[in-house]
């Protein structure tokens, strides 16, 4: 091997600690990418090959009521490929040692064969007999939430009349890969279920013969989407068509894109930020290593080595570092990226993960992390390059000498001697200090950053849980009922107080931007639930006009003052202008409010409610459960805590899952920067430290001297980090927001504490190695070379 | 013995450098003429601060004069790119410095090597450390050799490629008077050997002795050349 390898080589070894430390960010930067951008592509694989598997259809329609003929008219359109009509049904369920109502869905499956679209994929058992009344397929989330197997059974209300069903398969469908209740954001598998039976039972049931309320269909190739679900809208209107919608509006895709889209975004920020840290990293330890290896350039120039080998030379060396970096994030992000992947086949419960390294993956990861490592060290590099040789022959000249602060303050008296040189060293060094207190701003910065999300998360919990909905129950009607049902509902013992509700299914229009959502009415000076504005105050339903979040008023370009058309899309199906009467804060679904009075009056009703919130007595709760279940028109029943714990174990996870592997991440990162800046130190003070110690000088003070610095560093460091934190989380709550989940930018006090508390256990750590190094200092090599 | 039928390796005509410092100049050398014959071995010199070590580094082409003519041979130095002195350093030039600069993560085999891999005809680095009798000390690295046999490493890494100048800048200054003579028997030995043309810079009188010629700077020009009618072996030498 060349001895210019060698030197390479044993360079990469004698500043080891240093490389590693450097290597590991970068191993985290490439592992966080790898990782997640894997996990992405084997979700988005995975998920289009259950979809076209499974034929998941590509328009969405419901209806009241429409014979099957009709569904012939649908399926002569152009552009119509395969089309399936099916009738689909609430109920409510009576489940054997399970106290809470429990809603439910029921899809018909053909009389004949399996689903021609949205099909089915069997967990366990076996379709439904067609003709047996009492037979149901349920789907496996639900069943795995009350360890349902096949031939158990459950009872149910079915249009008013009581059955017993058994159950006989278990299944998962492309369809509700996402399960909500109707109204709800937040899946909740144990009260909400889905279930599928034969097709002649269930429409005997819901006097539904011939006839259907659903229908699929998937387009023929290079049909026009726009123009068949026109077409489809103008066929179902007059029997009562809800609005055909696209794929990309059914609400089990929808949900699952949008998370989709906000993991793609994680994917990409923490990459980006880390390696902008290692880059960073590289800066400082590269421009110090050539300014240490000033005569080392210059000899070799000297003897005939040319500026370009001196320049690919440390090249060489920051590549080193950066390969072994990415070696380690490739193996780490494939191991974990494989993990993540399982846990999220089970998260969304796609029967099968397609978990695969993409080369482009990999090519990119390698690209863009050189890149960042080459940028980050060209500076440097192009100096040792430069480096005239007879100037280098000289070492650097000494800082100009001047009075420190500490003798201009006059405080040099105070001070013992180590610590008027730390201030002295400080003072001296100020760039050098300044890229110290960066780089452990950086690591405080990233710990903020991971930590962020659980805090925000709380916030928008408590914001939007007990600010905003204060109701101890919400029950859902099937359909619009009197205000008269609140009465009943109050008079049920243990209900203390009630409030009503009106929600109603829309499409929202501004010139040629739409968003389908439901407008919900509100009573005025309602206690139960409140609407926020954007300050977070409690303010009153306007007497007319509408209120809706920022976010939705970005996406369909309206401010307030400004006029919406809203298409109702039930009953009636009118079309209104509705004034934007102010924005309001809602972190959590995106939705519209209204005063009840005036949305009845939009919807040309009289006084309509959908539902009412419920003030309970704790203690009696079940007893409140079991008078709701007997209830007919109670289509559904939903737990404000219920749904905060459903939020934690579903949607939450997701989050919380990257935000735990960024944080593990961010931790490693922070130590390594502060052992990286700490060795740096050493390494060139390594000399002076010695030579203290010759002059006599404890061991105890001369670590003083260098660890008393890096304390002070970390210090001053520690709210610089957090400024920096607070602007990449701003960067990433306005880069994360999606019509899912808006986050607040808040910040926990724990989540300070926490930074501070991983950055000065860091510093700690760091000053324990640091001290076992500089009492192994050998003092006899500093004599024998000159500075 | 100055044969004038000799080659001339180097020719200085007028170098002057200057150091422009902002406020003020430097005037390193102020003029200086000089010529270097091949195969003859020349002591330079005068008080601190003379231009000696800058002359040293125009003529091993690692800086380049303000003004003035510089050649080598047939080929013009204060004319040549950066690209042509570095070609010019790695072929014909080998430099020992006061403070030996070797590499400390290299043995003194690799210190060597690092230079005859990119030499044209160099000698094996064995070779050239048993030259200055380092040949038992081939693996080991600087820190774990005294300052003469360092210095002795750094003459052993400057002759290997088979230079035709070597270039001394005060290679026995940290040096003690026995270790000294080590370091300059070995320069001697390959000035005589493979007659190399050497310029070494001391602040030592008495090692004038052993040149062929002694140049004297004072104040940025040579003030005075002086021609030893009898050369001194090194080890005749004490200071
Ligand atoms: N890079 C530089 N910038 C400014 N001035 C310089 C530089 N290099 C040398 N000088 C000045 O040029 C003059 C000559 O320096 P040079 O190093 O050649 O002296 P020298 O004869 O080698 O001295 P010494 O015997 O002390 O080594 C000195 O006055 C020195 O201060
Ligand atoms: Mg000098």
């Amino acid at each position: 091997m060349r001895s210019i390898y060698r030197k390479l080589f044993r360079d990469l070894w004698y500043m080891r600690g240093m490389a590693l430390a450097i290597a590991l960010v970068v191993t985290c930067g490439v592992a966080t990418y790898v990782m997640s951008r894997s996990t992405l592509d084997a979700l988005t694989t995975t998920l289009d090959e259950f979809y076209s598997e499974y034929r998941f259809a590509e328009v969405f329609a419901t209806l009241k009521r429409a014979p099957e003929s009709v569904a012939r008219r649908v399926s002569a359109l152009e552009g119509v490929d395969v089309l399936a009509t099916r009738v689909v049904a609430g109920a409510s369920l009576d489940i054997e040692g399970y106290q809470e109502p429990v809603q439910a869905q029921i899809i018909s499956v053909p009389d004949e064969g399996p689903p021609v679209l949205n099909g089915l994929y069997f967990v366990e058992g076996r379709s439904v007999d067609a003709y047996r009344d009492d037979e149901v397929v349920v789907s496996d989330a639900f069943a795995e939430a009350h360890g349902f197997r096949p031939g158990d059974e459950l009872g149910a209300v079915l249009n008013g009349r009581r059955k017993q069903l058994r159950i006989v398969g278990i299944v998962r469908t492309p369809e509700y890969l996402y399960q909500l209740a109707p109204g709800s954001f937040i899946p909740d598998f144990e009260r909400f279920g889905i279930l599928w039976m034969g097709r002649t039972p269930l429409a005997t049931a819901f006097d539904m013969q011939g006839a259907f309320n659903d229908l699929s269909l998937i387009l023929a190739p290079g049909a026009s989407r726009e123009e068949v679900i026109e077409a489809v809208d103008l066929i179902l209107r007059p029997y009562g068509g809800f609005g055909a919608i696209g794929r990309e509006d059914q609400q089990s895709h929808f949900y699952i894109t949008e998370e989709f889209r906000q993991l793609d975004q994680m994917a990409t920020i923490f990459p980006v930020i880390f390696l902008g840290v290692a880059a960073f990293l590289l800066n400082v330890v590269v421009t110090r290593l050539v300014q240490t290896q000033r005569e080392q350039i210059a000899v070799l120039k000297a003897f005939g080595y040319s500026n370009i080998q001196i320049g690919v030379h440390y090249l060489l060396l920051v590549s080193g570092i950066m390969l072994l970096g990415v070696l380690g994030g490739l193996a780490l992000g494939i191991r974990f990226g494989f993990g993540l992947a399982e846990l999220y086949m089970q998260f969304y419960r796609f029967p099968y993960i397609h978990y695969q390294l993409n080369p482009g993956v990999v090519g990119n990861a390698l690209a863009v992390s050189m890149l960042a490592a080459y940028i980050g060290t060209m500076a440097a590099v192009r100096r040792a390059a430069l480096l005239p040789p007879a100037e280098a022959m000289r070492p650097e000249p000494p800082p100009r000498y001047r009075q420190s602060i500490v003798e201009r303050l006059g405080l040099s008296r105070w001070l013992a001697q180590p610590t008027r040189m730390i201030i002295r060293h400080l003072d001296r060094h100020p760039v050098k200090a300044f890229f110290a207190v960066i780089g452990i701003a950086c690591a405080s910065a990233l710990l903020l950053m991971g930590q962020f999300f659980d805090g925000a998360m709380n916030y928008m919990m408590e914001i939007q849980f007990s600010m905003a909905q204060r109701d101890d129950l919400s029950v859902t009607f099937f359909e619009p009922t009197s205000r008269k049902a609140l009465y009943g509902l109050e008079s049920i013992p243990g209900v203390e107080y009630g409030e009503v509700f009106r929600a109603a299914p829309v499409r929202l229009h501004n010139g040629n931007r739409t968003y389908r959502t439901a407008i919900q009415g509100v009573e005025p000076r309602g206690d139960l639930f409140r609407l926020l504005n954007t300050d977070l105050d409690v303010v009153e339903p306007p007497p007319d006009g509408i209120l809706i979040p920022p976010h939705l008023g970005k996406l369909l370009g309206v401010a307030p003052g400004d006029t919406l058309h809203v298409e109702v899309l039930e009953g009636s199906r009118p079309t209104r202008s509705v004034p934007v009467a102010d924005f309001m804060e809602q972190y959590i679904g995106l939705g519209a409010y209204m005063r009840i009075d005036a949305l009845n009056k939009l919807l040309r009703e009289g006084p309509a409610i959908s539902g009412v919130f419920l003030e309970t007595d704790e203690a009696v709760i079940t007893d409140v459960y079991d008078v709701l279940k007997e209830i007919p028109r109670v289509a559904g029943v939903s737990s404000r805590l219920q749904s905060i714990e459903d939020f934690y174990d579903n949607m939450g996870e997701t989050m919380l899952v990257f935000a735990f592997f960024y944080t593990l991440f961010a931790a490693a990162i922070a130590f390594a920067i502060i052992y990286n800046s700490a060795r740096i130190a050493l390494s060139e003070r390594a000399r002076e430290l010695a030579s203290l110690r010759i002059l006599g000088f404890r061991q105890s003070e001369v670590a003083y001297i260098l660890l008393g610095e890096l304390a002070l560093l970390t210090l001053i460091a520690i709210p610089v980090g957090f400024m920096i934190g607070w602007a990449l989380c701003i960067y990433m709550v306005s880069s994360l927001q999606t019509e899912l989940i808006r986050f607040p930018f808040v910040m926990s006090a724990g989540s300070y504490a926490f930074s501070a508390v991983i950055v000065m256990g860091s510093a700690l750590l760091t000053g324990l190695i640091i001290r076992r190094r500089l009492y192994r200092l050998d003092l006899v090599s500093v004599l024998k070379t000159r500075e | 013995m100055v044969d004038p039928d000799r080659q001339l390796v180097f020719q200085a005509r007028g170098v002057t450098k200057v150091y422009d410092m902002g406020e003020v100049q430097v005037h390193a050398l102020r003029g200086v003429d000089l010529e270097l014959y091949a195969g003859e071995l020349v002591v330079m010199l005068g008080p601190s601060g003379s231009g000696k070590s800058t002359l040293l580094n125009i003529l091993g082409g690692l800086d380049t004069a303000t003004d003035g003519f510089v050649g080598y041979l047939d080929s013009d130095l204060t004319r040549a790119s950066q690209r042509e002195l570095t070609e010019f350093r790695r072929h014909h030039v080998g430099f020992v410095f006061q403070f030996y600069n070797l590499i400390p993560s290299l043995t003194a085999r690799e210190n060597v090597a690092i230079v005859t891999e990119i030499a044209r005809d160099p000698m094996t680095p064995e070779d050239a450390l048993a030259l200055v009798e380092l040949g038992d000390r081939l693996d080991h690295f600087p820190s774990q050799l005294s300052g003469g046999q360092q210095q002795r490493v750094a003459i052993a890494r400057a002759i290997a490629k088979n230079p035709q100048v070597l270039l001394c800048d005060e290679p026995t200054g940290a040096l003690d008077s026995e270790t000294g003579v080590i370091v300059l028997e070995a320069l001697d030995r390959v000035n005589r050997e493979l007659g190399t043309t050497t310029a070494v810079i001391t602040h030592n009188v008495t090692i004038g002795g052993m040149a062929d010629r002694v140049i004297k700077m004072g104040d940025g020009k040579v003030t005075d050349v002086l021609v030893n009618q009898t050369k001194k072996q090194p080890h005749e030498m004490h200071w």
